[in-house]
C-alpha cells in the first residue's frame, strides 16, 4: 500500500499538471476500451441530437437514431481504447513508438489471449476460439429451432421469435464461425508453412481479429433490441429487410464489421504468401492448404466489397429514407428490389467457396500426410483452385432461379454453375487417388477428412441437381435448400474445420488429443449429421417450405426424427469440447512432428518458438514427396549453403530426427 | 496383379449401383403431381438420380475399399505409400467424362425448362396479388373482377398466372404443380401452369416475408372445366372487393374519397360502396375483407371469422379493453389500429409486426366495412 502511493508520484510527476486520468485508463486494455465506449456513446448521442436540433427534426432526442450511430460509433470508440491502433495513432502524432516491434508476440498467460497482440499464433488461437465460441451459440439456437420444429404447431417461440433465431443461427456460423475459424486455422498454420516469422500485417492481423468478437456481440445484442432480434433471414432481402424493426440494423452494421476483418486478413494473406516465402518455395511448391487460402483470399478481397454494399444500400434506406429498395407501391417509391439480391449474391455466392476453399487445403494436407502418398495431380489441384475463384463469380444468380429476373439469365447461370462441379469433381477423384495405395493411418482427423469426403459428394451432387433449372424451380426455398446447404457447410465445411483443429491440435497446443474420443466424436457426429439432414432432401421434395415456425401435419413425423437426432447430433460437440479442453490442460506432450508429416510447420517444436524458426528454412522440394526416400520439404541451413538435393541425397533435418 | 485390386472394386460397385439407383427411384419423392410441369421435372429428377447416384457410389466405393484394403497394419506405422504424383490420362478422363455428363444433363434440363415454359394460345390468365400474409386471386367474368381468397382453376386448362405483390417479397408455390415464382414489389412475375388432375392442394408463400410467413397459406382447387364455369358464375364481382391493385394504378387508391378510387373495374368500387349504405351489409363485406384478401385471419384470432392465428391480439377479446386503455371509442380505435398499427400496441405485443401499409392498400370503404364487422363482433 505504502509502497504504491510512494512510487506512484514519483513516477506521474512530470506528466501531473497535464493528465488526470488515471493510468489504467492511459494504458490500452480494457479499461481504456470500456471508457472509449462510454465516450462513444456519449458522442453518438451528441451528435445524433445536434442534427436532428439543426434540421429541426422532432423530437430531438430519438432512440433509433442514435442506436444506428452508436452501431457504428461504439465498435470504432472501443478498438482505439482497446489499443489496435496505438501504434499507428502514435506514429502519426510524432511519439514515440513501442521501441520493440514485436514486444506483444507470444502469450505467456491466458490473459494474453485477451490483449491485443499481433503474434500470428496467438491470434490464431484467439481466432479459432472465439469463432468456437460461436459455433456453440450457434449451434444452441439450432437446438431451439428444432425444439420448435419437433412438433407441428406453434410452440415455445412466437413466429417472431422464430424467424429472429434462424436468422440469427445462420448469421453467427456463417460470419462469426466458417468464414473466421478458416482464417484462425490458416492464421497459426500458413506462415510457419511458408517458412515466414509472422504474417506480413502484424498490426493489422490483431485489428481483424478484434473486429469479429464485436461483430458477433452486436448480433447477439440485437435480441435485446425492442422489436426483437434481426429476423429476416441471414439473406436479409429488402424490402423485408427495410421495413424490419431496429434489430435488423444490428445485422446490417454487424456484417460490416465481420466483413471488414474478412477484408483485412484476406489482404494480409495475399501479401504474405506473396513476398514471404522461404528461400526456394516456388509457387509450385507451396502447401496445398497455401494455394487453398491464397485463391480463398482472392475471392475475399473481390467479393466481400459487394455484401458490404448490399447492407450499406439497406443502412441508407432505413436511416436515412433512400430508396435502394423501396419498391412499395405508391407515388415516389420505385426502388428496385431485384438489385438487392444481385448484389448480395454476387458476395453470397463466392462467400460459399470462401468457407469451401481452406476446407478443401486442409483435406488436401491430411489425406497426403495419413495416407504417405503425394497428393495426386498437385497442379490440377492447385489450378482446379483458381478455376473455382474464377467460374465462382459467373454463377450467383443460380439463386434466384425462381426470383422474377429476366428468364434468358437462368441458362448461362445454369450451364456455370453445373461446369463448376468439374474442378470441384477434380479434387474430389484427386484425393481418392492419392487413398488408392496409400498407407492409411485411421485417426481422428483422417475420419474427418474421409468423412467429409462422403459429405461433400453428396452435397455436390445436391448442387448440380440444383442447377437443373426446373428442379430448382420446384425445391428452392425448401428443406431440400436447407439440406444441400448444411451439408455443404456441415458436411462438408465443418467436417474439414474438425480435421483440421484435430490436426493441428498438437502444434497449436504442445499436447495430444484423446484420439479415442476424437473418434466416438467422429461417428455420433457423421451419423446423426446424415440421420438430421438425410430426410431434409425429402421433406423438402415434398413441399415443406424453408424458415417456417410450423408446417402441416403431414410432415410430423420426419420433423420429430429430425429434431431428436439434432439434438444427439448437439451432445455430440460436447465430447470435443471435453476432449478439447481436457487435452489442452493435461494432455500428454505432444512432439514436435507427430504425424511424420514434410511440411515446415512440424519441423518445428510444437508449440513453434516465437519467432517460428530459429533460422530461416530453405525449401528443397515438393511439400508432399512421402514414399520418395529421403525427400525432403525444407532444410533448416542458411540459403548459401542449402542446395536443391536429389531425392535420397539427404538425411532428414535435426528437428526430424529427434522424435522419429 | 496390380489390376486385381481395381477389378474387384469395380465389381463392388456395380454391385452398390444396381441396388442403390433403383432403392433411390423407390422413394415416393414428389408429392402427388397435379400438373404437366410436375411430371416434367419428375422425369428430369428420375434422370438426375440415374446419372448422379453411381458417382456416388463411385467415390464411396473407393473411400470404403481404400479404408479397408489400404489401411496401416501392425508393423507399417514407418511404412509410406508409393510415390505416384500422378497420371495424366487419368485425370484428362476425370475431367472430360463429367464435363459430358454435365453438358448433356444441362441440354436434358433445359428441354424439360422450355416445355414447362412454353404459352399456350388459349391461356387463361389469373391475376395473384400477395400480401403479408395473405393471397388473392383474381378472374376477369365478362370484363368484370372476381376476387377469390383460394385458387380455382380448371383442369387440363394451360393457366398463365400474374403474380404481384403489394409490400415485400413473397413467392407463389403448389407444390403438387412443382412450379413456383416470387411476388415481386415492383414487377408482375409470370408462372405458366397446367393443371391434370383435380383435387384440392396447399399454396404456400415460400419467400420468407415477416412475422406471419409460416401462416400464409392458401388452397388450390383443380376442378373440372362445367364446375368452374359454375364456381365463376356463382361469385359475386362485389363479394369481396380487390385488396390494393396493381401498381399503376395504386398511387391512387389511397386518395381520400377512394370509394371511387381508380380500379380495375369499375363495377367492384361502385358496389362497394353501396355497400357502406347499410351497417350491416358493411360488416357482412367486412368479414369477406377479413377473412380473405386483407389476411387478417392469419396473424388474428376472432371467433365470429373463423380466424385462429396467434401472431396478433385476439380480436375478439383485446379490442374493447385496449380502446379503453387508449382512451378512445371503439370503432374510431379500430381504424387507427388498421392504419397505424403502432399507435397502441397491445400488451404483450411488439410493435413494427403488423404491415403499416393497409391506409394504401385498402380502400377507405374496405376499411370502413373491416371496421364494422370487427366493431360488430368483438366484446
Amino acid at each position: 500500500m505504502s509502497a504504491t502511493t510512494v512510487s506512484e508520484p514519483a513516477l506521474q510527476r512530470p506528466q501531473k499538471t497535464r493528465v488526470p486520468l488515471p493510468p489504467k485508463l492511459r494504458a490500452p486494455g480494457w479499461y481504456r476500451a470500456a471508457f472509449a465506449s462510454v465516450l462513444g456513446l456519449a458522442f453518438s448521442f451528441g451528435l445524433t441530437v445536434l442534427i436532428r436540433w439543426a434540421m429541426h427534426e422532432h423530437p430531438v432526442i430519438d432512440g433509433h437514431a442514435i442506436t444506428i450511430v452508436a452501431l457504428i460509433a461504439v465498435p470504432l470508440f472501443f478498438l482505439f481504447g482497446f489499443g489496435t491502433a496505438d501504434y499507428w495513432l502514435y506514429w502519426a502524432a510524432g511519439r514515440a513508438t513501442r521501441p520493440e516491434e514485436h514486444s506483444s508476440h507470444g502469450a505467456h498467460s491466458w490473459r494474453d489471449y485477451f490483449r491485443v497482440n499481433t503474434d500470428h499464433k496467438v491470434i490464431g488461437v484467439q481466432y479459432v476460439v472465439t469463432s468456437f465460441f460461436f459455433l456453440f451459440v450457434g449451434g444452441l439456437l439450432a437446438m431451439l429451432i428444432r425444439a420448435q420444429l419437433a412438433k407441428p404447431g406453434m410452440q415455445f417461440l412466437t413466429p417472431e421469435q422464430y424467424n429472429g433465431v434462424f436468422s440469427v443461427h445462420a448469421t453467427l456460423l456463417i460470419f462469426l464461425f466458417v468464414i473466421p475459424v478458416f482464417a484462425g486455422l490458416a492464421n497459426f498454420v500458413l506462415p510457419l508453412m511458408i517458412g515466414a516469422p509472422d504474417m506480413a500485417f502484424p498490426r493489422l492481423n490483431a485489428l481483424s481479429f478484434w473486429l469479429l468478437p464485436l461483430a458477433g456481440i452486436m448480433m447477439l445484442m440485437s435480441f435485446l433490441a425492442p422489436g426483437g432480434s434481426f429476423a429476416s433471414g441471414w439473406t436479409a432481402y429488402a424490402p423485408l429487410s427495410t421495413t424490419q424493426p431496429l434489430g435488423q440494423l444490428f445485422f446490417t452494421v454487424g456484417v460490416q464489421f465481420a466483413g471488414a476483418s474478412s477484408i483485412a486478413t484476406a489482404l494480409n494473406f495475399l501479401v504474405t504468401i506473396i513476398t514471404m516465402r522461404a528461400p526456394g518455395m516456388s509457387f509450385f511448391r507451396m502447401p496445398l492448404l497455401v494455394w487453398a487460402n491464397f485463391s480463398t483470399s482472392l475471392l475475399v478481397v473481390i467479393a466481400t466489397p459487394f455484401i458490404a454494399a448490399s447492407q450499406f444500400f439497406v443502412l441508407l434506406d432505413v436511416g436515412l429514407g433512400f430508396h435502394f429498395f423501396d419498391a412499395f407501391v405508391g407515388p415516389g417509391k420505385n426502388g428496385n428490389v431485384l438489385m438487392y439480391q444481385h448484389v448480395f449474391w454476387f458476395y453470397s455466392h463466392p462467400a460459399v467457396y470462401i468457407m469451401m476453399l481452406p476446407g478443401f487445403g486442409i483435406i488436401s494436407e491430411i489425406i497426403a500426410v495419413k495416407s504417405r502418398k503425394p497428393i495426386f495431380g498437385y497442379r490440377m489441384m492447385a489450378f482446379s483452385l483458381l478455376a473455382i475463384v474464377v467460374l465462382g463469380f459467373t454463377v450467383w444468380a443460380h439463386h434466384m432461379f425462381v426470383s422474377g429476373m429476366q428468364p434468358w439469365i437462368r441458362i448461362p447461370m445454369m450451364i456455370t454453375t453445373a461446369i463448376i462441379a468439374i474442378p470441384t469433381g477434380i479434387k474430389i477423384f484427386s484425393w481418392l487417388a492419392t487413398l488408392w495405395r496409400g498407407v492409411l493411418h485411421l485417426d481422428t482427423p483422417m475420419l474427418f477428412a474421409l468423412g467429409f469426403l462422403t459429405m461433400f459428394t453428396l452435397g455436390g451432387i445436391s448442387g448440380v441437381m440444383l442447377a437443373m433449372i426446373p428442379f430448382d424451380i420446384h425445391v428452392s426455398q425448401t428443406y431440400f435448400i436447407v439440406a444441400h446447404i448444411h451439408y455443404v457447410l456441415f458436411g462438408g465445411s465443418l467436417f474439414t474445420i474438425f480435421a483440421g483443429v484435430y490436426y493441428w491440435f498438437p502444434k497449436m497446443t504442445g499436447r495430444m488429443f484423446d484420439d479415442r474420443l476424437g473418434k466416438l466424436h467422429f461417428w455420433m457426429t457423421f451419423i446423426f449429421f446424415n440421420l438430421t439432414f438425410g430426410p431434409m432432401h425429402l421433406i423438402g421434395i415434398q413441399g415443406m417450405p424453408r424458415r417456417v415456425a410450423e408446417y402441416a401435419s403431414k410432415f410430423a413425423a420426419w420433423n420429430l426424427f429430425i429434431s431428436i437426432s439434432a439434438f444427439i447430433l448437439g451432445l455430440s460437440t460436447l465430447i470435443f469440447l471435453y476432449n478439447i479442453v481436457a487435452s489442452w490442460r493435461g494432455g500428454p506432450r505432444a512432439s514436435a512432428n507427430p504425424w511424420r508429416a514434410l511440411t515446415l510447420e512440424w519441423q518445428v517444436s510444437s508449440p513453434p518458438p516465437i519467432f517460428n524458426f530459429d533460422a530461416v528454412p530453405t525449401v528443397v522440394g515438393g511439400p508432399y514427396e512421402y514414399g520418395v526416400p529421403g525427400a525432403v520439404h525444407g532444410i533448416f541451413k542458411s540459403p548459401s549453403e542449402a542446395k536443391p538435393v536429389a531425392a535420397g541425397g539427404y538425411t532428414a533435418p535435426p528437428s526430424q530426427e529427434s522424435h522419429t | 496383379m496390380r489390376n486385381r485390386p481395381l477389378l474387384q472394386m469395380l465389381v463392388v460397385g456395380v454391385i452398390g449401383t444396381a441396388i442403390l439407383v433403383p432403392l433411390a427411384l423407390i422413394v415416393p419423392w414428389f408429392p402427388s403431381d397435379a400438373s404437366k410441369q410436375a411430371s416434367n421435372i419428375h422425369t428430369l429428377y428420375t434422370v438426375l438420380l440415374i446419372a448422379t447416384v453411381p458417382i456416388f457410389v463411385l467415390v464411396e466405393t473407393v473411400v470404403l475399399f481404400s479404408v479397408w484394403k489400404f489401411r496401416m497394419k501392425p508393423g507399417e506405422e514407418m511404412k509410406d505409400g508409393p510415390p505416384i504424383h500422378g497420371n495424366t490420362r487419368l485425370e484428362v478422363i476425370w475431367t472430360a467424362a463429367p464435363a459430358m455428363l454435365i453438358i448433356g444433363l444441362c441440354v436434358f434440363a433445359f428441354t424439360k425448362l422450355h416445355a414447362n415454359e412454353k404459352s399456350h394460345p388459349n391461356e387463361m390468365t389469373v391475376n395473384v396479388t400477395e400480401r403479408q400474409f395473405a393471397f388473392e386471386f383474381s378472374y376477369v367474368r365478362n370484363g368484370k373482377t372476381i376476387v377469390s381468397p383460394d385458387l380455382y382453376i380448371p383442369e387440363n386448362q394451360p393457366v398463365v398466372f400474374k403474380i404481384r405483390s403489394l409490400d415485400v417479397i413473397h413467392s407463389f408455390f403448389v407444390p403438387n404443380f412443382s412450379e413456383k415464382i416470387d411476388a415481386v414489389p415492383g414487377i408482375t412475375t409470370t408462372l405458366r401452369v397446367t393443371a391434370t388432375r383435380v383435387g384440392s392442394y396447399p399454396v404456400e408463400c415460400t419467400e420468407l416475408c415477416g412475422a406471419g410467413h409460416s401462416l400464409m397459406r392458401s388452397a388450390a382447387y383443380v376442378v373440372t372445366p362445367s364446375k368452374f364455369q359454375q364456381w365463376l358464375q356463382a361469385q359475386k364481382p362485389n363479394a369481396a372487393p380487390p385488396v390494393g391493385a396493381p401498381p399503376s394504378n395504386a398511387a391512387q387508391a389511397g386518395v381520400p374519397g377512394g370509394g371511387s378510387s381508380a380500379s380495375t373495374s369499375t363495377s367492384s368500387s361502385s358496389s362497394s360502396s353501396s355497400s357502406s349504405s347499410s351497417g350491416g351489409a358493411s360488416a357482412a363485406a367486412g368479414k369477406a375483407v377479413f377473412t380473405g384478401s386483407a389476411g387478417c385471419s392469419g396473424c388474428h384470432t376472432l371467433a365470429a371469422a373463423g380466424a385462429t392465428g396467434t401472431t396478433g391480439p385476439n380480436l375478439g377479446t383485446a379490442v374493447v379493453p385496449d380502446a379503453k386503455k387508449a382512451g378512445m371509442p371503439v370503432k374510431q380505435f379500430i381504424q387507427e389500429s388498421i392504419e397505424k398499427p403502432n399507435a397502441f400496441i397491445s400488451a404483450g405485443f411488439q410493435p413494427n409486426i403488423m404491415p403499416q401499409t393497409f391506409a394504401q392498400t385498402l380502400t377507405p370503404t374496405q376499411i370502413s366495412s373491416l371496421v364494422d364487422f370487427i366493431a360488430s363482433v368483438t366484446k
